[in-house]
């Protein structure tokens, strides 16, 4: 569905995005991640056509881009990372003229409305001005907006960045049911959670390359011990008696973070030291993102 | 999609915007040639009797309706446009579509035309109640209209396409505008402007939608049309190709 090769992008000498190979097969849910500045976001401009490729190869539906701009983007839904839903119109004027760009007719599209807003759990709320709806509803209308022209590939940029539980639990259902009909998806997140229930594959970025590929659960398997252990407000005891257990330890702060293949050993040690403060889990996604990235700040 | 129908979309969003907005639209674009028409009109036409063969207040009202078209192109296109380019982010919702950048301008440059065209109907409507419209050849005033507001409207593209903030239009509206309103013969002939004035004003657009309007309008012969066509023309198209290459650069990063 979507296949890079060497593909790159430079501003001004400053490459964004420097030669990263990758592709999606149809029906797939693809997850780009990646900390601020990364390149997630031009890359999927240059998926869409936006942003002209400054050497590579990327093809989308086959098709090379970005001459095929405008073909592609009629088949492909795209869910920005900052809502620009149209001000000026209502929740479903906001379908019904963006149907209209792609040539939908509102007589065509006029059973298609209704299904639409109920999707985005916006039934009733058709005629709701943009500015009174939360931002949790503007996400999901963005959503459904994206499926006016029943795109096979859907295109979704921190779909839940902002928003709080309930309204990113309401739009992960939403984008499983999306999965479920066979759409291909391609989401960027820095929600490691939020990649790990939703792609079949993931894709780290850092700097502009690829460091990390592979199945949620298996990149975590093939990067990161099993098991962690956090250590709140951790005394230098707590660290070396972890150590000694056999587990490899990180600091975050104040935070200790154990990780361990033997969660027997390093449970015993860590409790005659380390008192109430300890949480023992399962190794995630973010395990292996800030292990791959490395745990300093972004801006 | 073809390219005409994409423009189309493009220029239905704003006609359906603008036609819930139509009250203070039409204060605006009525209201303020309407008193400028009844002011000048009356109180300096009170001590000119006659202007190139025609009243004064004849004069005024046909330079009126190419000045505002002039206007109300340059408004939509600068400041509607801005809002929708930067603050509302309605052209990267619109890139995200089959629409491409040319559509999008297109489009803008059509619906900025389609305005001002109602706008010089109104205005027309007004001017034939004062009695200042004499003749058949009002009725090809209009597309005159059109096409003087596709010139503008392309002008203030390419400032639009390159502005950062919305204060940087005050560059091009004093520096341009405001002289094409004062020096091109909307208020007095401007042939009796200082000869290099005069000449300066020849090269300007305002002068010749002008010299087209005003012999229609007031049933004058048109002279030299294809000459004042040709400015208008040359104008629009290469405005519009220096605002589509800004516009490139800017939405397509």
């Amino acid at each position: 569905m979507i296949s890079a090769s060497g593909l790159r992008k430079s501003y001004n000498g400053r490459e964004a995005v420097c030669g990263v190979d990758f592709s999606v097969a149809a029906g797939a849910c693809a997850g780009l991640l990646g900390p601020n500045g990364a390149g997630k976001t031009t890359v999927i401009r240059m998926i869409l056509g936006q942003s002209p490729l400054s050497g590579g190869e990327l093809a989308v539906f086959g098709l090379a881009m970005p001459a095929a701009a405008a073909r592609v983007r009629a088949r492909t839904g795209v869910v920005p990372q900052l809502d620009n839903l149209d001000p000026d119109f209502t929740a479903a004027e906001n379908l019904e003229t963006y149907a209209r760009y792609f040539g939908i007719k509102a007589a065509q599209f006029a059973g298609r409305k209704e299904a639409l807003l109920d999707f985005a759990a916006l039934g009733g709320r058709g005629d709701a001005r943009i500015e009174t709806l939360s931002g949790g509803m503007r996400r999901r209308l963005s959503i459904a907006r994206a499926l006016v022209n029943d795109p096979q590939l859907i295109v979704l940029d921190e779909p839940t960045t902002g928003l709080d539980p309930q309204a990113r639990h309401l739009i992960w259902a939403r984008l499983r049911r999306l999965r479920q009909q066979g759409k291909t998806m391609l989401l960027t997140t820095h929600y490691m959670e939020e990649a790990e229930r939703l792609c079949d594959e993931v894709f780290i970025m850092d700097a502009g390359r690829i460091i990390a590929r592979g199945a949620p659960k298996e990149l975590i398997r093939r990067t990161v011990e099993p098991h962690v252990f956090e250590v709140e407000a951790a005394a230098e005891a707590a660290t070396a008696a972890a150590q000694a257990a056999g587990a490899r330890v990180e600091t975050v702060g104040d935070v200790l973070l154990a990780y361990t293949a033997e969660p027997e050993a390093v449970a015993a040690a860590l409790k005659t030291m380390a008192g109430p403060g300890v949480l023992r889990r399962p190794a995630s996604l973010e395990d292996v993102f800030l292990r791959l990235t490395g745990r300093g700040l972004r801006d | 999609m073809a390219m005409g129908f994409a423009m189309l979309a493009v220029w239905r969003r704003n006609f359906l915007v603008w036609r819930r907005l139509l009250g203070p639209s039409l204060v605006l674009n009525i209201g303020e040639p309407f008193l400028i028409l009844v002011g000048l009109g009356f109180g300096v036409g009170h001590f000119i009797r006659e202007v190139g063969g025609m009243s004064y207040l004849d004069f005024v009202a046909s330079g009126i309706i190419a000045s505002s078209a002039m206007f109300t192109a340059s408004y939509e296109a600068l400041w509607s446009v801005y809002t929708r380019m930067v603050p509302q982010r309605t052209y990267e919702a619109l890139l995200a579509t089959p629409l491409g950048v040319a559509d999008i301008m297109l489009g803008e440059v059509l619906w900025c035309a389609t305005k001002c065209t109602f706008t010089g109907a109104c205005i027309l409507l007004v001017v034939s109640l004062f009695g200042s419209v004499h003749g058949p050849g009002v009725l090809l005033a209009l597309p005159v209209v059109f096409v003087s507001g596709v010139c503008f409207a392309s002008m203030a593209m390419v400032v639009t396409t390159r502005a950062r903030s919305y204060d940087f239009f005050s560059y091009y509206l004093t520096l341009f505008i405001t002289p094409m309103f004062v020096f091109c013969g909307v208020f007095y002939p401007v042939e009796v402007l200082p000869p290099a004035a005069a000449a300066v004003a020849q090269w300007l657009p305002l002068t010749h939608a002008i010299a087209l309007l005003r012999p229609l309008v007031v049933g004058q012969p048109l002279t030299q049309p294809l000459l004042h066509f040709a400015v208008l023309l040359v104008y629009t198209a290469a405005s519009l190709w220096v605002a589509l290459k800004f516009a490139r650069r800017r939405l397509l990063v």
